[in-house]
């Protein structure tokens, strides 16, 4: 019933990203974008199965192993996923400074 | 590797390469340029001419390399008798060209620009000719198309320039598409796209269900590039461009790279009715359009711009007939009429040079200001009208011959010879226009400039020519015989048929015809006025350009629409349309499946802590939205959420991923709170009801696909375990019990090689953008209270001093041992940073940068470089990119260690995420220190 859960969480994170990145101010869309990254991760990783207790590094007496392929994917995905939304954010400082708004599409009446 | 084995692609390399030395000799002297070019065409047609002597003792060279095989796609080249031809009349008349140029352009013109577009296009028009493989080939193809678009569109600050050019690529572009999908097709029928291959196979192809498809794509592409009815209008725009290069693409060379593709698919898909009905007829059709339209045309080039479009569609015609000698009398007047139309090309831009216009109206009785000109244009007008002892006579005999020939076919077929000698006639009598109009008929009218011969050397190009055109036409045997030998050998991959070059073949119906045709020629133009003024009052109206035009509007206010619809500068709207159709997309992969939603797999019990945690991640991911106006408090709460992921690692076996995800979601909560302090505090209330509801609508179905989609997979077992691999080769082929490590350092490497460089250039990007940038500083938080403006908090100062060789312990630990235990250069680097980060927040920017002074522009180059360089070190030595290896060695005191080369490459990983990482954060940290300066919020 593990996975119940996670899928469950992958949804949640999944609908509460979409809805934030879809607001029409900077920050929220920003922090829609880390809960997005978020469930991204967890969907990318969950591909490998869920495994508990298992052995994460070679081991003589272990036959049953996690799925390392998924986890490196996400090790990187985790940092790039850092660097976008330091991006995003630096965008959004830029952006108010040059339109006066914090709206994401630089309307000043917000 | 000797010369003989590499110098076709030298020879297509060489004017590619050249053009970018034009450019940078053009800085010193704009003549300079000039003498390149021409030096980089000898050097090309020296690179070819061993293979040109092979050829002409009837060998055929080849030099390929494999590229991409399972694609079909080889680096080959190829030399027979077409490519020769071809390839000698690109050179050849390149270099006079070039001469003529360097005289032509004016002081105000940029010679660099000029000769560096021609050299390109020279490049790539010797690679359409010389290429083997037919993917290659396509490739060269567009890159003339491209080239051609530059040229005419060279004296930029012309509209009809701009918009000839602009026709003209969408024109053979398009064409290039169509060619692109026939000659798919071909290497499919073929089994390969080898040209060697593609020849031999063309029974097979002929008798292939996708044959008429492959002709059809194919003759578009041919007959756009080729300016045949009903494309051809983009020609007579392309007149725009300096006149040398009309000279050269539009009348010698680019225009024939259609007709070159007829001649070398000749012998694979000629031969059946299809081929002779739409070649034939297209050909045949534009020619006498092109003839007829060419009498009425009183732009020089415009008039010399249709005569070329009616003789493409002539040796058009003759390939369409399909017999071998047919073929032989296209390349006989592929030839002869690159000799006679550049020199008249040439001719005209004297004219226009010395006399400032090109219009026949005024341009009249030149003989006595330029009688030297005037008899060079002369000769190469007469031979363009297929006068008797020119070399237009020869192949125009021929054609007539075959058009007899022809007319045996069937009972309607007499209409070949009879519409032949009709476009005879108008042919002789445009020509007769050239000479008569511009040389005689009374005085100048009204010109800017008073007439004289050019500069000596502008003339030599023509002169060349002009003696070519007799030489030919009077002693065939003994100047173009063993050429068109050769070529006729190349196109039909097969011996020569028997054919007669002699100018005199008795009393015969071929020259009954061409007397036909120069006294009705004389006749027409004898009666022209009342023809003019039917022509300016019925056809000149009604011309394709207007249907061009027509269709590019409609298009572009199609897409106008379109894109009102979709994208009205909106991020809201552009997202949601986005996710919209991600739903649609997800909704139908949901609806078309026919397996169960649930999988066999046996499930892992459910634990009441995990419940505990699972159920805080969910309600703070909720809580998170529902408080997002109040941002501090939001961004507080995500934080929690980053937490219980990395737990999520924990519990699942993957400590990698947890340390990764607990130190990522430390700098990000720092990054963002460091921001929001130039952000409004509190989120405005925007939205309506109305999108809240549609929003949190798609929200929710999105998140129950991703939670379905998850839990399907989840519930299934692995089909085939890439895991089993990876775990099997992990300590015997990269020496390091961590599996997720060896895979980022040594099986994928090349992948973390690029996510790093896309780290690299985020750190870049923030900190060019954060240069001079505008902010609004707060003075008062959001309870209306000053900003402090204390220093920093005294025990944490201390604490951060003391702790900051510890953390720099740690990351060293967790990075040597990455390679064998969960760690590595990412986790480290990311430690490594947030210990110089802590040191900022701490102790102030300006203290740290005192003590700590690192350049992280050098860390992320210094990191870049190591890491490629890893993967250099292994090519050097023979191996792949990015090959590892590894060896045991006995350290005192430490024991045994094992050394990775992987190691150096997990190096460069550490360094760059350490100075990516402080680099986002200490720039933005630096911002709020020179906040005085700038104007604060509500000012």
């Amino acid at each position: 019933m593990m996975e119940l859960l996670i899928a469950l969480s992958i949804g949640v994170l999944v609908a509460c990203g979409v809805y934030l990145v879809l607001r029409a101010s900077t920050f929220p869309v920003v922090m829609g974008l880390t809960l997005l990254s978020y469930a991204t991760n967890l969907f990318l990783f969950a591909m490998g199965r869920l495994a508990i207790g298992v052995p994460a590094v070679i081991r003589p007496d272990a036959t049953v192993y996690a799925d390392p392929l998924p986890q490196a994917l996400v090790l990187t995905a985790i940092v790039i996923a850092f660097g976008m939304t330091a991006f995003a954010i630096v965008l959004a400082l830029k952006a108010r400074g040059e339109t006066g708004s914090d709206h994401v599409d630089g309307e000043v009446d917000s | 590797m000797d010369f003989s084995s590499i110098n076709l692609p030298l020879a297509v390399l060489l004017p590619l390469m050249g053009a970018g030395l034009t450019v940078w000799a053009a800085h010193f002297h704009r003549v300079a340029s000039a003498w390149l070019a021409g030096l980089v065409t000898l050097l090309a047609l020296l690179a070819l001419l061993p293979s040109l002597l092979a050829v002409f003792a009837g060998e055929t060279l080849i030099q390929s390399w494999a590229w991409l095989p399972a694609m079909g796609l080889d680096l080959a080249f190829r030399l027979d008798g077409l490519g020769a031809l071809f390839a000698l009349m690109i050179l050849v008349i390149g270099l006079l060209v070039i001469l003529y140029a360097r005289y032509y352009l004016s002081s105000k013109d940029s010679m660099g620009r000029f000769f560096a577009y021609l050299l390109l296009f020279m490049g790539s028009m010797l690679g359409v000719v010389l290429s083997e493989n037919l993917l290659q080939l396509m490739v060269f193809w567009e890159m003339t198309s491209l080239s051609s678009f530059l040229l005419i569109s060279y004296w930029t600050h012309r509209s009809d320039a701009r918009q000839g050019a602009r026709m003209a690529l969408a024109v053979t572009g398009g064409g290039g598409l169509a060619l692109l999908a026939g000659i798919l097709l071909l290497g499919q029928m073929a089994g390969s796209y080898n040209l060697s291959d593609v020849l031999l196979a063309g029974d097979q192809i002929r008798a292939h269900s996708w044959y008429l498809p492959a002709l059809v794509l194919i003759a578009l592409g041919v007959f756009t590039k080729s300016a045949q009815f009903p494309f051809h209008f983009w020609l007579p725009n392309a007149m725009a461009a300096p006149t040398p290069v009309s000279a050269y693409l539009h009348s010698a060379t680019m225009v024939k790279a259609g007709i070159f593709l007829l001649a070398r698919f000749f012998p694979v898909l000629s031969g059946t009715p299809e081929w002779s009905w739409l070649i034939g007829s297209v050909g045949m059709l534009t020619l006498l359009i092109g003839a007829y339209t060419a009498l009425f045309q009183h732009d020089l080039k415009g008039l010399l711009a249709y005569s070329t479009i009616s003789h493409l569609g002539l040796i058009t015609l003759l390939f369409g007939l399909g017999t071998e000698l047919a073929a032989v009398a296209a390349l006989f007047h592929i030839i002869n009429h690159a000799t006679f139309k550049a020199s008249l090309f040439m001719v005209a831009g004297i004219i226009d040079h010395e006399t400032g216009s090109r219009d026949m109206r005024r341009i009249n009785g030149l003989l006595k200001y330029m009688p030297h000109t005037a008899v060079l244009a002369m000769i190469a007008s007469a031979a363009m009208a297929g006068v008797p002892l020119l070399n237009g006579f020869l192949s125009k005999e021929m054609f007539f011959d075959q058009a007899v020939v022809a007319s045996n076919t069937s009972m309607w077929a007499w209409v070949i010879p009879a519409l032949a000698t009709l476009a005879g006639v108008f042919s002789v009598a445009y020509s007769l226009r050239f000479i008569h109009d511009v040389f005689f008929n009374g005085e100048p009218i009204n010109l800017p400039k008073t007439p004289h011969e050019p500069p000596r050397f502008m003339r030599i190009p023509v002169d060349v020519l002009v003696v070519l055109c007799l030489a030919v036409g009077m002693l065939p045997m003994f100047t173009v015989a063993p050429l068109l030998a050769v070529a006729v050998q190349g196109t039909l991959q097969a011996p020569p048929p028997e054919y007669s070059l002699a100018v005199w073949h008795g009393l015969n119906v071929p020259l009954l015809m061409s007397v036909i045709a120069l006294l009705g020629g004389v006749a027409v133009y004898v009666v022209r006025q009342p023809l003019f003024t039917l022509y300016e009052e019925r056809v000149k109206g009604q011309q394709l350009r207007h249907v061009y035009d027509w269709m590019l509007e409609n298009l572009q206010a199609f897409a106008r629409f379109v894109t009102q619809w979709f994208d009205r500068g909106s991020l809201q709207d552009v997202l949601f349309w986005v996710l919209g159709f991600t739903l649609l997309a997800g909704l139908a992969g949901f609806l078309s499946s026919t397996a169960p939603l649930l999988g066999g797999r046996e499930l892992l019990p459910l634990d009441g802590v995990s419940l505990a945690v699972g159920s805080t991640l969910i309600l703070a991911s909720l809580l998170s939205v529902v408080l997002h106006r109040e941002r501090l408090v939001a961004l507080v709460v995500l934080g929690a959420v980053g937490l219980v992921v990395s737990l999520a690692f924990v519990k699942f076996s993957a400590p990698d991923l947890a340390l990764t995800q607990l130190s990522v979601e430390i700098v990000t909560v720092v990054l963002l709170m460091l921001a929001l302090y130039f952000l409004p505090q509190y989120t405005p209330r925007i939205s309506s009801v109305w999108r809240k509801w549609r929003d949190g609508l798609l929200a929710g179905a999105l998140g129950l696909g991703a939670a379905l989609l998850a839990l399907a997979v989840m519930t299934r077992d692995t089909a085939t375990p890439l895991a089993d691999y990876f775990l099997a080769n992990s300590v015997p082929g990269g020496g390091g019990k961590n599996v997720v490590n060896v895979i980022l350092v040594d099986f994928r490497g090349f992948d973390t090689l690029g996510e790093i460089a896309v780290l690299a250039l985020a750190g870049l990007g923030i900190f060019a953008l954060l240069q001079q940038i505008k902010l609004y500083v707060p003075t008062e938080d959001s309870g209306g209270r000053a900003w402090s403006a204390e220093a920093n908090p005294f025990i944490l100062q201390m604490f951060s001093r003391i702790l900051f060789p510890l953390m720099l312990m740690v990351a060293v630990y967790v990075f040597l041992r990455g390679h064998n235990l969960p760690g590595g250069g990412f986790i480290a680097g990311l430690i490594a940073a947030l210990a110089i980060v802590l040191q900022n927040l701490a102790n102030g920017i300006a203290w740290t940068a005192q003590r700590l002074r690192f350049d992280m522009h050098q860390w992320l180059a210094g990191g870049l470089l190591v890491a490629a360089g890893t993967g250099l070190v292994a090519m050097a030595l023979g191996y792949p990119f990015l090959t590892s290896a590894f060896t045991h060695v006995h350290w005192p005191l430490v024991g045994d260690f094992e050394l990775a080369s992987a190691m150096f490459f997990d190096t460069g990983v550490f360094l760059v995420v350490v100075g990516a990482t402080v680099m986002i954060l200490v720039e933005l940290g630096k911002l709020s220190r020179v906040g005085a300066s700038i104007p604060k919020e509500g000012a």
